[in-house]
């Protein structure tokens, strides 16, 4: 296991991890709907992609789903896109319809991945429109339960993967 | 778990962020506080009425002098929310961690 290096500074957020596995497998897991969904929602929650065009223009579209079956629907646009080096673009917040919520704070990302040796470097950088979103967004990360499990992750991830 | 969103609207500002920093070392007063900044001083009070109102700083009377402390219980509330952030992206990357253990033996 890997430690996350994770830095607010003002309304950008740069969270670093090494992963232990070749870049064009770690670059799959992060493009490729099938897989994304497997890791993305942090336990209990589960992500549902019901839309993934992964392309300069294209879009994912996608559930959060919590442990009650409460779903918050998300959208995340794809700006630029650099095979194998990195992917750029925006996270917002959905109504049901899937029609982005105005009133939710809209993020850029920049995720960036360099192969050393055998594991694989991702930079992930998020900018909020203001340090306020940025303070929104993690209020709501509790709010919406998304830690509960964390007492019990040891236990759960040897379950899922004995 | 209680929600008060008072304090991160306090911390989401950068002088303020730079008051909290300066009084973490010790008390000064609000004369002292502004020396530090080139802001005018009006400026400065209107942050440490905001820090005050969030409850992030206390204030003591000594003699004819206001002096401004830390406190430090609320602060490490703030951590402990920002503490959550980063368990969300590792517990993230745990699931990750576990998914791409079975791609490579495949």
């Amino acid at each position: 296991m890997s430690n996350t290096t994770f830095t607010a500074n003002g309304n950008v957020l740069t969270v670093e991890r090494a992963f232990n596995a070749p870049l064009d497998l770690v670059w799959r897991t992060w493009t490729e709907a099938e897989l994304l969904d497997q890791w993305w929602a942090p336990e209990p929650w589960k992500s549902e992609t019901s839309h993934m065009d992964f392309k300069e223009g294209g879009h994912r579209l996608y559930a959060m789903v919590g442990p009650e079956g409460e779903k918050h629907i998300a959208r995340t646009n794809y700006f630029s896109i650099d095979i194998h080096k990195q992917f750029s673009g925006e996270d917002a917040f959905c109504d049901q319809e899937g029609n982005v919520n105005p009133e939710m704070p809209v993020s850029t990302f920049n995720n960036q991945f360099d192969e050393t040796g055998e594991s694989t470097f991702v930079t992930v950088v998020s900018e909020y429109v203001s340090e306020e979103h940025l303070q929104q967004v993690i209020e709501m990360g509790m709010k919406e339960g998304l830690t509960m499990a964390f007492e019990n992750l040891d236990s759960v991830l040897k379950k899922l993967n004995p | 778990m209680k929600l008060r969103r008072d304090p991160f609207q306090a911390i989401a500002d950068p002088t303020r962020r730079a008051i909290l920093v300066l009084l973490a070392s010790q008390t000064m007063t609000a004369g002292a506080i502004a020396n530090n900044f080139d802001v005018a001083r009006p400026t400065i009070s209107k942050h440490i009425q905001i820090l005050n109102e969030c409850d992030l700083i206390d204030s003591n009377q000594q003699g004819r002098e206001i002096f401004y402390e830390l406190k430090v219980d609320k602060m490490k509330e703030i951590d402990q929310w920002l503490d959550q952030f980063r368990k969300i992206w590792e517990n993230r990357f745990n699931s990750l961690d576990n998914l791409l253990n079975k791609l490579k033996n495949k």
